[in-house]
């Protein structure tokens, strides 16, 4: 129990601190590093909580795809941090201000923690008990039957992103020369070879 | 653990235009670009097939996947419009995409995932399933307003929608997170039965603070003040087809999905909420009212219009009940003809193959097109809200149900408010009508154009003249909402 | 969940002796090596010139389309997870279910691939 604890605030405490490197860092690059060490911190977290298939897929897509794109983002774009982050002060009021007031309004959430009497009765699907099957094995039996529904929804959207990503970026380049193996494979000798009688001493 | 295969006949149109989006991005990957105005067409055909089967399928009230889907009166009203609205729209965008060189086939293709999505959208019956509607919508729609990606402006208008948009997700998710946390369930059934005749004091403040989150996501959805500062540059910026799709579709799905979250789960919390609606009518009125007047891009004209009339539509929101329903439904009914024929007149403004803009390009334009200067006066008129014109009586019917509701002071100001946004709109008359031309737009326009645009002038002009199927269809569809 | 996080005891320990010796070496050059800090270590060397541009250069746009549809297989991958466990449990509505959201998938699939965005050039 102790050790849990201790896990809990270790991986709490670096979450919130790599969080606040991630916009407090002068390097993009730096930033970007710092938001994987909060993502992998937050993959702890997860585990903590029973939820080991949420900390897996933290760890496969956000680790291992998200914070690639958003290293070639920051990359790709040519912006000088530096003077970007130069009104910083000037917005400090006005950030801090909100931060605040997001901040009391979640003291008074936990202040007036009521949850609905009849709340556990309303839950559509209880995690199930560890020992009795894990959690991915408990997703997979409502995710394709019951909630097929919100499944295929995601399948759509995933598609328009794929479309969406090919309508913004991909041009064709003009002039670049491709290899078309199928063209080379279906060549005959009568369109590539040309046999020219030469006369003796004439050249061509 | 049941295995059983849900109903699929409630949202067989919603699996049609899936498969027959699907299928035209596979028609168009294997023939290529030239099959553009193709695929166009057949884009416009689903959406007529679907809207045909709409109806067909819906005879009550059905849920089905597990309670995650409904269709009903409401959704069926609210589906025609939206998938009218895509139609027309992508009807609107042919020449326009060929003479800008911006025609590719998936320019069809995504109006119909993002109509799909504003489908799901009316017919969401769960937080899940309203969240992923919304989603697949705006995903379509932000790359939509990126379409002209080699000009700055477009990247500029995709980008802000999408930033802006990812941030309004985000608030959204958050409300839902807090309600799902206080109440457990995210089913919009099971939320109804849970604040049935429960007194708004009693309601604990986390869910009271999910659901402001949850109206905040929404209003960004509808543009509403404070929560509208994207929609100038998102109009300007995106081509002005796909500005007019925005102006049309996705306002009428955010708002469908805005009475169907607060009467549906939330009706019997109606105290907490309206005060919200209240103060986000007023607010979108008097701005669009205000900050419209010295506009001189006629594409941001018409965005700060926009803030206006969803205020007005709110109006009818907050009044609440049956009869502020149905006020919302008529306004969004005569707001889609006025718009569409109002976006018509914009894309005819082409001088020497250009698009121009600016509002000052219009000056003269009864004597070189009398038609569209006509249709032109038509909305504009109507949008101010003159009678007999539609627009008048698309305002009568929110404003009376707010003072039925009690609520003089909206009223009041709904009405000042219109006739302060007169002015802008009558200035337009005035440039067109009562100044000296300046050069004149190309000809001929275009036949589809032609036909929309007569098409909704004459219903905006004859209205009065035969309003039943309107008038009966939004009351049918009001009374479905609150029969369940 | 006492059981559970047992499991995932030996995981904790491997992380933090990993941490432990990769502090314990920077650690260690800090306080074992010989530090003598001068500004010019640090500037650039560019065949005795002063450094005429910014190192690092923009990234092509196309680095980013791949990593795009990367992910979006990678979410694809990770729905297969729970399906694969469970699809004993789940019968063939649980089976098909899937099978049209890799149809989905695929179709974007062919999309990328006819329009060209999986070749380098």
């Amino acid at each position: 129990m102790i050790v849990q604890a201790l896990t809990f605030y270790l991986f709490a405490g670096i979450t919130v601190a790599a969080g606040v490197m991630v916009v407090s860092a002068r390097n993009p690059v730096h930033s970007v590093l710092f938001l994987i060490l909060a993502f992998l911190n937050s993959a702890g977290l997860f585990v903590l909580m029973g939820a080991e298939f949420l900390a897996m897929v933290l760890v496969v897509v956000y680790v291992g795809a998200v914070a690639v794109l958003f290293l070639f983002v920051v990359m790709m774009l040519d912006i000088n941090f530096v003077e970007l982050r130069q009104g910083f002060l000037q917005y400090l009021p006005i950030g801090g201000l909100i931060g605040l007031i997001l901040l009391v309004e979640l003291v008074l959430v936990i202040g007036a923690w009521v949850v609905a009497p009849d709340a556990a009765a309303t839950i559509a699907e209880p995690m199930p008990a560890p020992e009795r099957m894990t959690n991915t094995h408990a997703l997979g039996l409502i995710l394709y039957t019951r909630y097929v529904y919100l499944f295929q929804i995601a399948g759509l959207i995933l598609l328009v992103a794929m479309v969406g990503a090919i309508v913004l970026t991909l041009r064709g380049r003009e002039g670049v020369r491709k290899q078309r193996i199928a063209a080379q494979v279906r060549g005959r000798r009568e369109e590539r070879v040309e046999l020219k009688k030469v006369p003796t001493r004439g050249g061509i | 653990m049941p295995v059983a295969v849900p109903e699929l006949m409630p949202a067989l149109p919603e699996i049609f235009l899936a498969s027959a989006a699907m299928a035209l991005i596979m028609f168009g990957a294997f023939r290529g670009e030239d099959s553009t105005r193709t695929v166009s067409w057949l884009a416009v055909l689903a959406l007529v097939v679907a809207a045909i089967a709409v109806p067909v399928v819906t005879q009550s009230r059905v849920t089905t996947f597990a309670g995650l889907f409904v269709t009903d009166a409401f959704a069926v009203f609210m589906k025609e419009l939206i998938l009218l609205g895509s139609a027309l729209a992508i009807i609107m965008s042919m020449g326009f995409n060929e003479r800008e060189k911006i025609a590719r086939f998936e320019y069809p293709i995504l109006f119909l995932f993002a109509t799909l999505g504003m489908m799901l959208m009316v017919s969401a019956n769960d937080l899940i399933a309203l969240y992923l509607g919304i989603e697949l919508q705006s995903l379509s729609l932000y790359v939509l307003a990126a379409f002209r990606r080699d000009t700055v402006r477009s990247s500029e208008a995709g980008l802000k929608y999408f930033v802006l948009g990812a941030l309004s997700s985000g608030m959204l998710l958050y409300g839902c997170s807090m309600i799902y946390g206080f109440t457990g369930t995210t089913r919009f059934d099971v939320l109804a039965a849970m604040f049935a005749g429960v007194d708004g004091a009693e309601v604990s403040v986390g869910l009271i603070i999910g659901l402001v989150f949850l109206v905040a996501g929404l209003a960004f959805k509808v543009a509403a003040v404070p929560f509208h500062m994207w929609i100038p540059d998102v109009y300007e910026g995106a081509p002005t087809p796909v500005t007019a799709f925005f102006a049309a579709a996705p306002k009428i799905a955010a708002m469908a999905l805005f009475i169907r979250v607060l009467i549906g789960p939330f009706g019997d919390l109606a105290d907490q909420w309206r005060q919200i609606i209240i103060f986000i009518s007023i607010a979108s009125m008097i701005l669009g009212a205000l900050a419209a007047i010295n506009q001189t891009n006629i594409k941001r004209l018409m965005a700060y219009s926009a803030i206006g009339h969803v205020g007005y539509a709110l109006v009818g929101l907050a009044a609440g009940g049956e009869i502020g329903v149905r006020g919302v439904l008529i306004y969004m009914a005569i707001y889609l003809a006025m718009v569409l024929g109002t976006f018509c007149c914009i894309l005819c403004m082409r001088v020497h193959g250009r698009m121009v803009e600016g509002i000052d390009d219009l000056a003269g334009l009864s004597k070189t097109h009398p038609m569209v200067a006509l249709a032109l006066a038509i909305f504009m008129f109507s949008m101010s809200g003159i009678p007999p014109l539609a627009g008048f009586f698309a305002k009568i019917y929110v404003f009376f149900a707010a003072i039925q509701a009690g609520l003089y002071t909206l009223a009041v100001i709904g009405v000042l408010s219109s006739v302060v946004a007169a002015f802008y709109y009558l200035r337009i008359v005035k440039l067109m009508y009562f100044d000296e031309p300046v050069e004149a737009f190309d000809r001929p326009i275009e036949r589809g154009m032609g036909v929309i645009l007569a098409g909704t002038g004459v219903f905006t002009l004859f209205f009065f003249a035969y309003p039943g199927p309107v008038l009966n269809s939004a009351a049918a569809a009001a009374a479905a909402l609150f029969a369940g | 969940m006492e059981e559970l996080l047992r499991e995932y005891l030996p995981i904790l320990m491997f992380v933090g002796i990993a941490v432990g010796i990769a502090v314990a070496l920077v650690a260690a050059s800090y306080i074992a090596a010989v530090q003598r800090p001068d500004s010019e270590k640090l500037s650039a060397y560019e065949c005795g010139f002063e450094a005429f541009t910014d190192a690092r250069s923009k990234f092509d746009v196309r680095y980013y389309l791949v990593a795009i549809l990367f992910i979006v297989f990678d979410l694809e991958v990770a729905f297969l997870f729970p399906w694969a466990i469970s699809l004993g449990r789940i019968g063939t509505f649980g089976f098909w279910s899937m099978i049209i959201f890799l149809a989905v998938l695929t179709i974007g699939f062919i999309y990328e691939w006819k329009k060209g965005a999986l070749e380098w050039e």
